[in-house]
C-alpha cells in the first residue's frame, strides 16, 4: 500500500529531565548524554522532515531545555518552514532563553502540570522546587504572548483538583487545556496501581470537562483523552501506523510511535543511516503495521475499523503479547479480561502504593 | 461567550495561527498549535480576507461581489466557518 506523507514529527532530543514523573513517557532503557544526535544532525532530520510533508513539529524529551543548542534547533525548524512547538516542564526556560527562542521562531510551548499546588506537584515531579519555578516561567511566557497550551497530566492523585486546575490554566492565559488522563506506557506500566483513577472519578471529570468547554467556550479550548481501561473501545494511536505522524528518539532512531520499541521483533533504522524518505515509506518497521491487513478479523470485520486501526500494538503487545493482535482495552477483543484483570489489581494494590519514579539517564 | 460574530466585528488570526502553502498535498493549510487544518478554496478565500482590519460584515460584501453569489448564503457560511475556528481559538474579534 501505499503510505500518505507524515503531517507532524515528534522529536525527542534528549531523555534528560530534571524530573522524574512516575509517569513518564520515555521508554525505560533510555539514552544517555553521550549518544544524543549533534545539532546539524537534527537541523538536516528537520530539513528532511518539512520536504517529506510534515508541518508541525514538536519539540520534546525528556526536558528539551536541556538541550543547550535548543534555540538553534527551533531556528533550523523553523527555516525548514515547520511549525515549532516545545513541549517542556518549563524548567530551564529562563527570560534570556525564551528570548532567543523568541528570536529563533518559536511558534508555541506545551507546558506540562504535575500538579496545582507545590507540595502535590514537587512529589509527583520528584523535584523540589520545581512548581515554583514552572510558575515563574508560565508568567514570563503570559507576559510575552507566547501562545500556551497547558497539559495536565490527570490520576488518581489530581483529578480531584480539574476545577482549580481550568482556572490556572485561564489565569495564565491559556488558549487550550490539555486534561490528559496518564496512559500506561513507559514508566506508567510500573505505577498502575498508585496513578489509575477511580471509575467514579474518570465519570467526574467527564462531567466537569464537558460543563467547563460550554462555559469557557472561545476562550479556552479543551481536549479531553480518558484514561483508555475504562473505554469500550481503544483510541487510535499515532492516527495509524505509519500514517499521520513520526518521532525521532534521542540517538536517531526513527520511530513509529514513542513507545515502539518495545516490541522486541521491529529494528528501526538510524536518521545517521538512511533518509527519512526511505525509513517512511520502505523500511520493514513502519511496513509492519500499515493499514488493517494485518488485524485478526475481529476488527477487519468491525465498522469501528476505519476509526481506530485496531489501537494500539503496543499495548496489544504488552497485554495480550502480540503486537498485531486487537488491542486488548476493545471490548471485543478476546484478551480484554487481562485488561479487566490489571484494573482489579490496580484496585486492590491503590491503598497506600508508592510512586516508582523514572530514572534519570546520565 | 457567544461564538457568533457580530457584524462590526473584526476577526483575526492570534499569534501562532497562520496560513501556508501546502505544496505537497496542494491547497493551503491553516497552522495552528499542535493542529495542522486542510483549508478547501473556499475557507482560503475566506481567511485571506481575515486581517483584523475587516469587518465580518466587509468581509462578507468582499466574498459575495467576488463569487457573484448571494450574499445570506455567504453570510451563513462564513459564520459557520469562522465559529469553527473560533471554538477552537484559532480565531479571535476585535469589536
Ligand atoms: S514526563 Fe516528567 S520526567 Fe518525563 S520528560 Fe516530562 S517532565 Fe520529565
Ligand atoms: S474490534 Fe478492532 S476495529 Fe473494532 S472497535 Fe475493537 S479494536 Fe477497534
Amino acid at each position: 500500500m501505499t503510505a500518505p506523507p507524515p503531517i507532524a514529527m515528534l522529536a525527542e532530543l534528549t531523555h534528560r529531565c530534571p524530573l522524574s514523573c512516575p509517569y513518564c513517557s520515555n521508554p525505560v532503557e533510555m539514552v544517555g548524554r553521550q549518544s544524543e544526535l549533534a545539532t546539524d544532525v537534527w537541523a538536516d532530520a528537520f530539513r528532511q522532515a518539512a520536504e517529506l510533508g510534515v508541518l508541525q513539529l514538536h519539540l520534546s524529551g525528556g526536558e528539551p531545555a536541556s538541550r543547550p543548542d535548543l534555540p538553534e534547533l527551533t531556528r533550523a525548524a523553523h527555516e525548514a518552514g515547520l511549525y515549532t512547538n516545545l513541549i517542556t516542564s518549563g524548567i530551564g526556560l529562563t527570560p534570556n532563553r525564551l528570548d532567543a527562542l523568541e528570536a529563533a521562531g518559536l511558534d508555541h510551548i506545551q507546558l506540562s502540570l504535575q500538579g496545582t499546588r507545590a507540595d502535590l506537584a514537587d512529589r509527583i515531579g520528584g523535584y523540589k522546587g520545581g512548581f515554583a519555578r514552572k510558575m515563574a516561567v508560565a508568567q514570563e511566557i503570559k507576559a510575552r504572548g507566547i501562545p500556551l497550551t497547558l497539559n495536565a497530566v490527570m490520576h488518581r492523585h489530581n483529578l480531584d483538583d480539574l476545577d482549580r486546575t481550568i482556572e490556572m490554566a485561564v489565569e495564565l492565559g491559556a488558549r487550550r487545556l490539555e486534561v490528559a488522563c496518564v496512559q500506561f506506557h513507559g514508566w506508567a506500566t510500573r505505577n498502575r496501581a498508585a496513578l489509575l483513577p477511580t471509575r467514579e472519578q474518570t465519570e467526574a471529570t467527564k462531567r466537569k470537562v464537558a460543563e467547563a468547554e460550554a462555559r469557557l467556550r472561545g476562550t479556552l479550548a479543551f481536549d479531553f483523552v480518558p484514561p483508555d481501561y475504562y473505554s469500550d473501545f481503544p483510541k487510535s494511536c499515532m492516527g495509524g501506523w505509519g500514517s499521520a505522524g513520526l518521532n525521532i528518539a534521542p540517538d536517531g532512531k526513527v520511530l513509529p510511535c514513542h513507545a515502539a520499541e518495545t516490541i522486541p521483533h521491529l529494528r528501526f533504522d538510524r536518521i545517521t543511516e538512511r533518509s527519512l524518505r526511505d525509513i517512511w515509506y520502505d523500511s520493514d518497521a513502519f511496513n509492519a503495521y500499515r493499514g488493517t491487513d494485518f488485524l485478526p478479523e475481529t476488527c477487519r470485520s468491525c465498522e469501528r475499523v476505519s476509526v481506530d486501526f485496531g489501537g494500539c500494538r503496543c499495548q496489544a503487545l504488552a497485554i495480550a503479547g502480540d503486537a498485531a493482535a486487537t488491542d486488548p482495552v476493545c471490548r471485543k477483543s478476546p484478551d480484554h479480561h487481562r485488561v479487566t484483570a490489571l484494573l482489579e489489581d490496580a484496585m486492590r494494590a491503590a491503598e497506600g502504593a508508592e510512586f516508582t519514579y523514572r530514572v534519570a539517564p546520565r | 461567550m457567544t461564538l457568533t460574530l457580530a457584524p462590526g466585528d473584526r476577526p483575526y488570526l492570534p499569534r501562532g495561527v497562520r496560513m501556508r502553502a501546502d505544496h505537497l498535498r496542494g491547497d493551503q493549510v491553516l497552522l495552528a498549535p499542535e493542529k495542522a487544518v486542510a483549508l478547501d478554496p473556499i475557507g482560503a478565500a475566506i481567511l485571506s480576507r481575515v486581517n483584523g482590519q475587516a469587518s465580518f460584515a466587509e468581509i462578507v460584501d468582499d466574498l459575495a461581489a467576488t463569487y457573484s453569489a448571494p450574499r445570506a448564503q455567504i453570510e451563513g457560511d462564513v459564520q459557520t466557518f469562522l465559529q469553527g475556528l473560533r471554538a477552537r481559538v484559532f480565531l479571535m474579534v476585535r469589536p
